[in-house]
């Protein structure tokens, strides 16, 4: 598959690269050694040190002191956004950075266009532009506007722009995580044609599939150090999540709660949920002490739905019954005030106050109630919940007047979760409750939400991590296009069947299910006939 | 990442991070201070210090209102017109016999109202904040020339004209109300929950709102509490002036309250800053002024002179707190 490759020297070889910010050792010691026309793929929890690594080989951070980068076998400084474009290193990040008010081909020359005498020679820009896309088989033009392009076609324009400037390595973070499939399978076409030309492919991906069909090598690193690297033939799904995990899958996750008992009343019931957009006809319900987890692809409406229930959102259509009386609360306040309270999967963006600090982030929701006339502070209350909330969630910080912005993402979202127990909910929705959450939070995460539903809380999980919705979860409401494509369940002997989850996330299901009605139907005709 | 407890020497630089700027501008009013002293040998004196400070007492009110619209990551631009219509009401009502002495709650009334007003369109309509107050800086700067029919309307015999010209204890009273301003305001922001959703929401307005605080409350707050303290400014400067005059009254004070806020180091983007930095950061425009008359420096001068030394304060202080500060 891959051309001759231990017979020259790698493109690209960084040696015992380290990097610390202040006190937190984010990579330590991690070598990679990529060659011409490798698809070399990088696996790793959130946290692992992937980005970290990337951002130095594109030279948005500075090693520090001590490592080596190679490339051709001829040592090089990073450290310059500017010098790796030259050297021909591209990263394309998750979050894409082209300008969608500009054209393809100006997004592809952006910074070095072609001009004479300072103004840009826009034809020969897109003349230059022509056969890079055709290279990509894409079917827009160097003129069209980046604004009217799918995210897939955005993604082909970021390679097209690594193209442009002759890369010889080209790092993909996570390329497929908002691709449909025919854009994946494009991406993949594009993928391969790169690797023929000889242009080294550095691939972050959580995907298992992913790794299994393009990968010639795979490295894997854990908590900022290198575990190991495996071959092709070496690749399977226990070895990788062993090595990314570092212990075994089994005392990982917990599951002690006592398993709920569905003869009782819900605490809550949708029916008929729908927004009139991205949501539609969902109804569940969720028991005491049940954790119900919510699967699906990104985009299947999972977070939108949460949005509905807590009222961040207006509801067009459907009701919710809490603890059987129907409730209608138009704003999150009130929302929480019922004793429904969600957890955003964007605690930077939507849930922290980051300048503020873990005292007054911990009892952000209960300061009213703590407050004395006129509304006057109580802060001997707030630092009790802290002091209260450090300790039972084992937030580790020097003290409870420190921003929580210096926090890493797993304290900060352990001070999250602590707000949302402050005000007492009866339900809680937590959305992707350990995104961007190191390895050692996490588990702690998993042990919370145990402790949660033992203490009789009904708790919603929304994740795209299947092992850990597997994991954690009782059972398992699948979500594809806006609705509840099925539920998976789970007993002691078997466990929730992590296949059929995939194949109702991504429909492949639905013809067996469609199937299966239809066989149903003839059933009840024949039984009608006789 | 694992945990580490910062060592000794990292924890003793982040206090020294911290003092320096809980300070913030202190310094360079003080170097200020001391620069114009040594220059014209007048500066300090118990009789132009009083100067100063009742030079900047407008501004500290206006600008302790616009430390909470821009602590919600707003912007007021409206304050200085509704400071002339409040003169205007302000004297127009200190006409009436007997009740003269109602011009400071009507001064403050509408200057309420108005801000209110701001507050709503940018609350419920959800209008941006530079626009609405854009428009009522100008819309307001008309009503306030409607109110005295485009003429300056005096009262010789104000009824509260000790607050402008009178002292209390040797205090200017309206250094007194000034320092009232900064300590209610210190006691809203600091000490009540209004003051902790006035920061949350600056912080971050879509979180704040998930966490259940009433967004449209704390921003109808803000403007409000901003016509209101600009209401008072027109009543301070009416008492002063013994007169208002709808069309030069409080032009351009806006731009002075925005910098004072801004020296003080509050940020721009909002949930960052202090009352008492604004103090400080209206101080020293007040001293710049006073000090640049003082040592001889000719009125054109003191324009560029005063723009340069608030862009130059603004930057040394981004600069000393590199990777601390956000704006």
């Amino acid at each position: 598959m891959s051309t001759a490759r231990n017979d020259q020297a790698p493109v690209l070889e960084m040696r015992s690269i380290s990097k610390t910010f202040g006190p937190v050792k984010a990579l330590s010691d991690v070598s990679l050694t990529v060659h011409a026309g490798e698809l070399h793929a990088l696996m790793g929890e959130n946290g692992a040190g992937k980005s970290t690594l990337m951002k130095v080989l594109s030279g948005a951070y500075t090693a520090d002191p001590g490592g080596k980068v190679l490339m051709d076998g001829r040592e090089i400084t990073l450290g310059d956004p500017k010098l790796s474009k030259q050297l021909g290193i591209a990263v394309i990040y998750q979050e894409l950075s082209l300008a969608p008010n500009l054209t393809v081909a100006q997004n592809i020359f952006l910074g070095t266009e072609p001009s004479h005498l300072g103004i840009t020679d826009r034809r020969s820009m897109d003349a230059k532009t022509a056969p890079i896309l055709k290279r990509l088989g894409v079917k827009f033009g160097p003129e069209t506007l980046v604004a009217g392009l799918s995210l897939g076609e955005r993604q082909l324009v970021e390679i097209g722009r690594a193209l442009a400037a002759n890369a010889r390595v080209i790092v993909m973070d996570e390329p497929t995580t908002s691709l449909s499939t025919r854009e994946t399978e494009q991406l993949f076409d594009v993928i391969a044609g790169l690797k023929e030309e000889g242009v080294a492919i550095i691939y972050i991906s959580h995907r298992m599939e992913e790794i299994y069909r393009l990968s010639d090598r795979c490295s894997v690193l854990r908590d900022g150090s290198y575990v190991g690297t495996l071959d092709r033939d070496e690749l399977n799904a226990a070895t990788l999540v062993s090595m990314m995990v570092g212990r075994d899958l089994s005392t990982f996750y917990k599951k002690e709660h006592k398993q709920f008992e569905r003869s009782g009343d819900p605490v809550l019931a949708v029916e008929g949920l729908g927004d009139g957009k991205l949501v539609h006809d969902v109804s569940f319900e969720v028991h005491r002490g049940e954790v119900l987890g919510i699967a699906g692809l990104v985009g299947s409406g999972r977070t939108e739905l949460a949005r509905l229930i807590y009222a961040a959102d207006p509801l067009s259509v459907g009701a919710i019954r809490l603890k059987g009386d129907e409730i209608r609360p138009r704003t999150p306040r009130e929302a929480l005030s019922k004793g429904i309270a969600y957890l955003t999967e964007d605690r930077k963006g939507l849930g922290l106050f980051l300048d503020m600090s873990v005292s007054e982030n911990v009892s952000m929701c209960v300061i009213e109630r703590d407050a004395g006339v006129f509304g006057i502070r109580n802060f001997a209350a707030a630092a009790k919940r802290a002091a209260g909330a450090m300790k039972s969630l084992a937030i580790k910080a020097p003290n409870a007047r420190i921003n929580v912005g210096s926090l890493s993402g797993g304290n900060q979202q352990k001070v999250l979760l602590a707000r949302l127990l402050e005000v007492g909910p009866e339900v809680i929705i937590l959305d992707e409750p350990t995104r961007g959450v190191d390895v050692g939070a996490k588990s702690e995460i998993y042990r919370l939400i145990d402790s949660l539903a033992a203490e009789g809380l009904a708790v919603v999980m929304i994740s795209s991590e299947l092992p850990e919705i597997i994991g954690v979860a009782d059972r398992v409401l699948v979500m594809r296009e806006g609705t509840i494509a099925g539920e998976v369940t789970g007993s002691p002997e078997h466990p929730i069947d992590q296949e059929r989850i995939m194949a109702l996330s991504t429909g492949a299901a639905g013809g067996e299910l469609a199937a299966a009605s239809a066989a149903d139907k003839t059933n009840h005709e024949r039984t009608a006939h006789e | 990442m694992s945990e580490i407890v910062p060592p000794e020497e990292e924890r003793r630089r982040i206090e020294v991070k911290s003092i320096i700027r809980a300070l913030g501008m202190l310094p360079v009013l003080i170097l200020l201070a001391i620069g114009f002293q040594l220059l014209s040998g007048k500066f300090v004196s118990v009789n132009n210090l009083s100067i100063v400070v009742q030079q900047a007492s407008i501004n500290i009110v206006l600008a302790a209102g616009m430390t909470f619209v821009i602590l919600t990551g707003g912007i007021d631009l409206s304050v200085g017109s509704i400071l002339a219509a409040s003169a205007m009401i302000a004297v127009i009502v200190s006409l009436i016999p007997e009740y003269g002495m109602l011009g400071i709650p009507a001064a403050m009334a509408i200057g309420l109202a108005f801000g209110l007003a701001n507050g709503c369109l940018i609350s419920f309509l959800k209008l941006p904040p530079f626009i609405v107050t854009l428009g009522s800086l100008t819309a307001v700067r008309g009503v306030a020339r409607l109110m005295g029919g485009d003429t300056t309307v005096f009262n010789p015999e104000l009824p509260f004209d000790f607050i402008g010209n009178g002292t209390l204890f040797g205090i200017p009273w309206l250094a007194l109300i000034a320092l009232a301003v900064i300590l209610v305001s210190w006691f809203i922001l600091r000490r009540t929950v209004l003051g902790t959703w006035i920061y949350a929401v600056g912080g971050n307005q879509e979180a704040a709102r998930l966490t259940g605080i009433k967004v449209w409350l704390v921003l109808l707050f803000v403007y409000g509490m901003s016509g209101l303290l600009s209401g008072l400014g027109g009543a301070m400067s009416a008492a002063r002036l013994y007169a208002a005059n709808g069309l030069q009254l409080g032009m351009a004070y806006e731009l002075d309250a925005i910098a004072a806020v801004i020296l003080g180091g509050t940020s721009f983007v909002g949930g960052v800053g202090s009352i008492w930095g604004t103090l400080v950061g209206a101080l020293i425009i007040a001293v710049l002024s006073n000090g640049l008359i003082l040592t001889g420096v000719s009125d054109i001068w003191q324009f560029i002179i005063k723009g340069l030394v608030i862009i130059a304060a603004v930057a040394l202080d981004r600069y000393r707190l590199q990777g601390g500060a956000r704006t």
